[in-house]
């Protein structure tokens, strides 16, 4: 049994981790690892470096490729994709949010991570709407970019 | 002053700030509960308008009189049977709320009234095809069949179209052909929609608020009962079809410790049912039971509503729903606790908390591991189980196949049963989620009018299966998948015994 099935929370070991140099450019972070029928995030990349071998497989993303356009982000029907930019000591998460209100550009925000805990405080840089999905980008410290997955208004 | 009552300051019980629906405030309707005025909102059904006014308990237990409040939401249990305009035993859950009626608790057994079929003669319908639910299943096998040229008939007991799909705010997995990415609320638009262009055509009949009631005896055709609810007054149609699709959907579980029938105990999808589609909350806190897809969704969708999930605890050992929808909850701080579960429920008349425990491996209660929870509501998601009890009347061949929740009616790979003419689709065929079911509906509304000799197109069947099992294909998809070589290999046998 992988600790994921029992609490729901993936650690880093589960997932697909991009080189430092791949995450100063911006990459997307899959955070999908389990066999389901969905592949809305195949057909959405502009750049096919999103692939699976069949619509049951996790999907797996060539961080060469991938240029962190966020495109996917608000297409993932199981809002488990993140993009992931890392410049110095600040790093920017892009996120999907479905709660009411909607954050503002410029607020301070409460930064959590994939257990809920309160990381400390994020700034919202982005706020865009794909369809009733908002895609928001937050800039928080680099040392949390692979831990901060959601946000408090 | 004096008539006008609003219970426990009820209208706070409205959602009125959403991420995903738009609940603007609509017309009051007002009417009488217990001789006093209550008012609701346009859109609302009797059990809804009533839970926003704070009105939990709708009926009470026969023997011990115990409180009762709604439990499935969907027409399917009997927990909210009322008595209205003076009509025992309407399902207040699924009646649409109308100004001026007068809704009253019932004494014991109901009275039989003299109202119901008053001076309405029944009336003859003659189609091709009668398709019976018009949730995911039943829409696209009316639609198919309507596509290929049959006359069809679509009866459903809800006021609105769409069955489960009316409630699904999450977007769907799958792939483009089963609207990967749309909302289930709005895959429920687009096929009424469609449902709308056959409809002006004349070749679709649609027929909400109305339940069939049973399946007569007839030497030509096959015949149904079927009782349309207008303004509680209820109006008999008879029914004549060649073929028939029963898509009638599944009830949610219930499961067994003490207090499981105070009010405030609902099945999960009941209060996905009153939030999304009525836009009131259950309660303030929530304990959820369940972490299967249905469980996880739901706790998220509470959230999204604005109402808080204390946690959601699981019996077994591992979390069945999805880790996309469990990672979901987990970010927004709600823990979920496998191998625990419900004990019991805290409080006199109504939710006031509940104990949980923790389970050994052996799934047995461990000593001294209970907590207590405080929580003024507690969602049962603990399984599905088919309705079939048209299909059992009708004569089909029933058998109990545990993965698919229980008895389901034998069928073939065009979703015909045992019955000639008579088909199977959806959560009735077996439980199973909406994107398999709307390919099931096509299957059997194509099937249906191959029969008939009004389409030969046997290719688009066979494509449809194979979008089946392809989503059927990976891990998730393992119990249907087991469940429906089941039900083949047992209708099979059967069919060479006869």
């Amino acid at each position: 049994m992988r600790q994921y099935e029992k609490t729901g929370i993936l650690s880093i070991k589960d997932l697909q981790v991009p080189s430092k140099k791949q995450l100063e450019k911006g990459v997307a972070i899959l955070e999908c690892v389990q066999d389901i029928p969905c592949n809305p995030c195949v057909e959405s990349c502009p750049v096919h470096a999103i692939s699976m071998k069949d619509i049951n497989a996790p999907p797996v993303n060539d961080f060469e490729k991938c240029i962190g356009c966020t495109k996917c982000v608000g297409i993932c029907p199981g809002l488990a994709i993140f993009v992931v930019k890392v410049k110095g000591n600040k790093a920017w998460v892009t996120l999907p949010y479905e709660f009411v209100p909607a954050p503002k550009v410029g607020e301070i925000v409460t930064a959590l991570d994939r257990a809920g805990a309160n990381r400390g405080k994020a700034l919202v840089k982005k706020v865009i709407k794909q369809g009733k999905t908002m895609v928001i980008t937050i800039e928080i410290d680099s040392d949390v970019a692979m831990d901060i997955r959601n946000i408090k208004v | 002053m004096g008539v006008y009552t609003r219970y426990d300051r009820g209208h706070s019980m409205r959602i009125r700030s959403h991420p995903i629906i738009d609940f603007k405030k609509r017309k009051e309707i007002p009417f009488y509960f217990q001789k006093k005025k209550v008012v609701g909102e346009e859109g609302d059904t009797i059990a809804s308008a009533l839970h926003a006014a704070g009105v939990r308990r709708l009926s009470k237990s026969l023997k011990y009189e115990s409180p009762r409040g709604f439990f499935c939401g969907i027409g399917k249990c009997s927990s909210c049977l009322m008595r209205v305009n003076g009509i025992p035993n309407v399902r207040t859950c699924i009646a649409p709320l109308q100004e001026g009626i007068i809704v009253e608790m019932q004494d014991k057994l109901a009275s039989l009234p003299d109202a119901e079929f008053d001076r309405k003669p029944k009336k003859t319908l003659h189609v091709e095809v009668l398709v019976v639910g018009a949730g995911p299943a039943g829409l696209c096998a009316a639609l198919e069949s309507a596509k290929q040229g049959a006359s069809v008939l679509l009866v459903d007991e809800n006021q609105i179209v769409g069955g489960q799909l009316v409630k699904q705010t999450h977007k769907f997995f799958g792939s483009k052909q089963e609207r990967a990415g749309t909302r289930g609320i709005d895959i429920a638009k687009e096929l009424e929609n469609e449902i709308k262009k056959y409809q002006e055509g004349g070749k679709l009949q649609l027929m909400t608020d109305a339940t069939v009631i049973g399946y007569y005896e007839s030497d030509k055709n096959y015949r149904f009962g079927v009782v349309q609810r207008c303004e509680y007054q209820s109006r008999l149609f008879d029914v004549r079809c060649q073929a028939a699709v029963l898509a009638c959907g599944a009830m949610e579980n219930m499961l067994l410790f003490p207090g499981n029938d105070l009010p405030g105990v609902y099945g999960a999808g009941a209060v996905q049912t009153l939030m999304n589609v009525y836009g009131v909350k259950p309660g303030d806190r929530v304990l959820m039971v369940g972490a299967g897809n249905v469980g996880l969704i739901v706790s998220y969708q509470l959230l999204q509503a604005g109402i808080s999930v204390d946690r959601v605890v699981e019996a077994a050992p591992i979390i069945g729903g999805y880790n996309v929808h469990a990672a979901k909850l987990q970010r927004c701080g709600v823990p979920i606790q496998t191998s625990h579960s419900i004990k019991e429920v805290c409080g006199e008349k109504k939710v006031e908390g509940a104990i949980i425990v923790q389970l050994d491996e052996d799934w047995k209660p461990i000593k001294n591991s209970e907590e207590y929870i405080k929580c003024d509501t507690i969602c049962l998601a603990v399984g599905l189980t088919p309705s079939t009890r048209l299909l059992s009347q009708i004569g089909a061949q029933l058998a109990f196949i545990p993965e698919a929740g229980g008895f389901v009616a034998l069928h073939d790979k065009t979703m015909q049963t045992s019955v000639k003419g008579i088909y199977v689709a959806g959560d009735a065929s077996g439980i199973e989620e909406a994107s398999t079911a709307m390919i099931e509906g096509k299957i059997a509304g194509l099937a249906a009018v191959i029969q008939l000799g009004c389409s030969k197109d046997k290719k688009l069947l066979d494509k449809y299966r194979e979008e089946l099992s392809q989503l059927r294909a990976g891990p998730f998809g393992e119990k249907p998948r087991i469940a429906k070589q089941k039900i083949a290999k047992m209708k099979e046998k059967s069919h060479a015994s006869i």
